[in-house]
């Protein structure tokens, strides 16, 4: 063996097949092999081509066309997805028009304005705003511990049947009716949740947002000041987005790899060391994700909202004090009453809390998909 | 090139029988060692130790909870509720079971640290610590909602347990009736409609776009996931503003039950196409490249093998789409109007459904109309609770995953297939059967037969 023949670069390689006469010795199979190629390329509708009785030897087009039925699913398929993606835009196109007029008439006035009576147009959803991040705040202040403490216990604690059982429980949680919270909300929780409310109200008056005071700034203290509150409406919601974002962290976590998890465990790590060390920054996107995805569904939600609030068109700072509004409950509530005009002011409300939850969904989905591995995104 | 090693007999540690032991593994390493050799190239060859004579003791739980763990639980419960019982209303003027419980909380949480810290480092204290809060995270979830679930069936049970309840509608019943007069048929009826004209429309819509998604692909399909999940975003209130714009005021000019379908559609179609999406993913690649290696069209593959796999999920997927546009009061509450007579025509007048009928009843201050309230709410979690559970049992296993009985059919089936492609030829074709030679001829003609006809 000398040094000539031994391949050393792929150059070698290529320019040794270059001076092979590959295609010669395949001369007198190319017949068969044409006829038999073309016509299995050429799919159900191809003829066989009949050139291949010539004796050049010629490139075999690897270009299949597509059969009828072929043409028949595609189009289907891409016309499926393009209604729902016009169902979509026209969501979105309906709104921005139909709340065109009034926003026209408001200018930008309608962001900072709390009153809401379009028929002397003078209306804004400062109002409503707050109060709808006000319940989401609350909601997630609820809902995060226990999800992330599920979620947790989903992947990390429990095995085998219970597993399986407790997730199918919050699986079939998300999927109770939110009237169903609404009414238990209102006619358990409400009462319930009032000596907390006023035990909060009176220890922790001197932090701004959990004072409870009347007109003139005194303490209230009656069980009446604290009913149909951002905080009682805001646990419920928090109870209603757990379900959500549960289901994401607990994937997230699931997904923390079992050799760095072992390597943790074999160092002598407790289980919560584990768990800090491997789990908690595999799964941070997912935490972050799914907190985000749930205060989406929080934004939205109305109608156990609706039931617990009593709406009032004022900033309300105190969260535990009676009166807050949102502004799915403001057009549950005004929708009926609505002119041409309030109608219009209506879907400006409804546009601003799209355009939210949309903002806040596709950041939260962005963030669960980048941190997830690479195999799984597409 | 023969592997040798050395192995520590000749140190004087072991016994002489570990020893023997061995030695008679070396002997039988180097009676294969010849053939084995070419596999494993220089690598020592694994050697297991035989387990002859080794007593084997009594398998250890690895989990088990010891007897002191159980004990600083109990006590710690004990001791919190013991607590909060003593302090209520002592420390604060905190009252009712909701404050009982979280002064016993924060209560057990200390003593049990405390227990705990006696015998344990600080990192064992953490561990406990958050295993703890991680299970009350979930017992509250879980309690939760089963006493959601519980709480309404209980204040429903006294309208539920009247027939008439299932039997009449609420035209002739005002709400200071007793709960023996008036029912909801008529909102089990809306109900029935809506969702059926919904998923008339979500399910072929839906599961088209979650294969288009996954089977055709592009740019586009991107695009369309990207849309379908913004959609899962979509208030559901502003869906049915959506509607009620769009369709109500615009078209039809009154309220109807179509509408309300409408808008119900507009929230179950990203549902559904989200979890399609997910079990369409779940069906394993290979199946998929078997079939167009048989040369099969893309859309053989998606009707033939794709969706028969995937078919459990895909149901499951439904149903529980179909869980959750059931639930739905915010769309309805704008498109169907309320009404106290049954209304069975979709395209005029309003038509009532469960959800929307519970919110008009607990409207009411009346005490009867609010049971009346639970006890339709009570229907519509038992209904939800059904159509889970129908889902699990029809979803619980992975595209692809066989119960036993069909994995028995399946296998006989191959069997058969493969008895009568293989072994049935070579018999014949070695002259077993002389008697029939006709078989080899024969066969193969009415096989390829079948296999092309569908085809086409």
């Amino acid at each position: 063996m000398t040094d000539k023949d031994v391949f050393q670069t792929i150059e070698d390689v290529l320019l040794e097949n270059e001076r092979t006469d590959v295609i010669a010795p395949l001369e007198g199979a190319t017949d068969r092999e044409g006829t038999a190629g073309a016509g299995g390329a050429g799919g159900e509708g191809g003829a066989p081509r009949n050139d291949a009785a010539d004796s050049a030897p010629r490139p075999r087009s690897l270009v299949s066309r597509r059969s009828t039925s072929d043409t028949v699913f595609q189009t289907v398929a891409y016309t499926a997805g393009a209604t729902t993606v016009g169902i979509m835009l026209l969501v979105g196109l309906f709104l921005t028009l139909r709340a065109g007029s009034a926003l026209q008439v408001a200018g930008p006035s309608f962001l900072w304005t709390q009153e809401w009576s379009p028929e002397t147009q003078n209306f804004g959803i400062a109002a409503v705003l707050f109060g709808t991040v006000t319940v989401a705040l609350v909601a997630l202040c609820t809902g995060f511990p226990l999800a992330f403490g599920t979620a947790l216990l989903l992947s990390e604690v429990v095995r085998g049947t219970l597993r399986s059982f407790m997730i199918s429980l919050v699986d079939l949680m998300a999927a109770v009716p939110s009237i169903v919270f609404g009414l238990w909300g209102v006619f358990f929780l409400q009462d319930a949740m009032i000596p907390v409310a006023r035990w909060i109200s009176h220890y922790f008056s001197f932090i701004p947002i959990f004072a409870v005071t009347g007109e003139n700034g005194e303490t209230l203290t009656e069980a009446s000041a604290f009913t149909s509150s951002a905080f009682i409406a805001g646990i419920v919601v928090g109870l209603m987005v757990v379900p959500t974002q549960a289901s994401v962290m607990r994937e997230a976590f699931s997904q923390a790899p079992i050799g760095e998890r072992e390597g943790a465990f074999a160092l002598g790590g407790t289980r919560w060391g584990m768990i800090r060390a491997v789990v908690l920054p595999f799964g941070r996107g997912g935490i972050i994700g799914g907190t985000m995805l749930g205060l989406g569904r929080a934004l939205g939600e109305t109608i156990a909202v609706y039931m617990i609030i009593s709406p009032v068109f004022t900033i309300n700072w105190q969260v535990l004090k009676t009166g807050t509004n949102s502004i799915s409950a403001l057009i549950a509530l005004r929708y009926g009453e609505a002119s041409e005009f309030g109608l219009s002011a209506l879907m400006a409300a409804g546009l601003v809390l799209f355009i939210i939850t949309l903002i806040v969904n596709f950041t939260a989905s962005t963030i669960v998909a980048r941190s997830r591995s690479g195999a799984e995104s597409q | 090139m023969t592997t040798t090693y050395e192995h520590p007999a000749g140190d004087g540690l072991l016994d002489d029988t570990m020893t023997e032991e061995l030695d008679a593994l070396e002997f039988d390493d180097s009676e294969t060692d010849s053939d084995s050799d070419s596999d494993h190239g220089g690598a020592a060859p694994t050697v297991i130790p035989s387990s002859e004579g080794i007593e084997i003791g009594p398998r250890r739980g690895l989990h088990a909870v010891t007897i002191d763990e159980k004990f600083n639980i109990i006590g710690a419960l004990a001791g919190g509720m013991a607590f909060s019982t003593l302090l209520f209303g002592w420390i604060a003027p905190l009252t009712g079971a909701i404050g009982w419980f979280i002064i016993a909380y924060v209560a057990f949480i200390g003593i049990y640290l405390l227990l705990v810290a006696v015998r344990a480092d600080r990192q064992e204290v953490k561990d406990k610590l958050a295993t703890v809060l991680m299970v009350s995270a979930g017992t509250i979830l879980v309690g939760a909602l089963v006493f959601i679930a519980i709480y309404t069936l209980a204040r429903g049970r006294d309208a539920v347990l009247h027939l008439n309840f299932f039997t009449e509608t609420m035209k002739t019943t005002g709400p200071l009736d007793p709960l023996t007069s008036g029912g909801i048929l008529h909102a089990v009826v809306g109900t029935l409609i809506q969702i059926s004209i919904a998923l008339a429309i979500t399910i072929p819509l839906g599961v088209t776009t979650a294969v288009f998604l996954n089977e055709v692909g592009g740019k586009f399909a991107r695009f369309v996931r990207t849309i379908s999940d913004a959609m899962t975003a979509l208030p559901s209130i502003v869906a049915g503003l959506f509607i009620y714009a769009a369709v109500i005021q615009l078209v039809t000019h009154e309220r109807s039950g179509f509408a309300a379908s409408l808008a119900i559609t507009v929230m179950m179609l990203p549902i559904v196409i989200r979890a399609s999406d997910v079990v369409l993913r779940l069906v394993p690649g290979n199946l998929r490249e078997a079939s167009y290696a048989l040369g099969t069209t893309r859309w053989r593959t998606v009707w033939h093998v794709v969706l028969p796999t995937a078919r459990s999920g895909l149901v499951t997927a439904v149903i529980l789409g179909t869980a959750r546009g059931i639930g739905e009061t915010s769309p309805v509450l704008l498109t169907s109007g309320v009404t106290a007579v049954m209304n069975v025509n979709p395209f005029s007048g309003p038509m009532i459904s469960l959800p929307l009928q519970v919110f008009d009843f607990v409207r009411s201050p009346e005490p009867n109309m609010v049971a009346r309230g639970f006890g339709t709410a009570a229907v519509l979690i038992l209904l939800v609770l059904t159509l889970f559970i129908v889902a699990r049992m029809i979803g619980g296993k992975g595209p692809g995953q066989l119960s036993d009985r069909q994995r028995r059919n399946a296998r006989a089936e191959s069997m058969r297939d493969l008895h009568r492609i293989t072994i049935l030829e070579d018999r014949v074709a070695r002259g077993d059967y002389p008697s029939r030679p006709s078989a080899s001829a024969s066969a193969p003609a009415p096989t390829p037969a079948p296999a092309t006809t569908p085809e086409e």
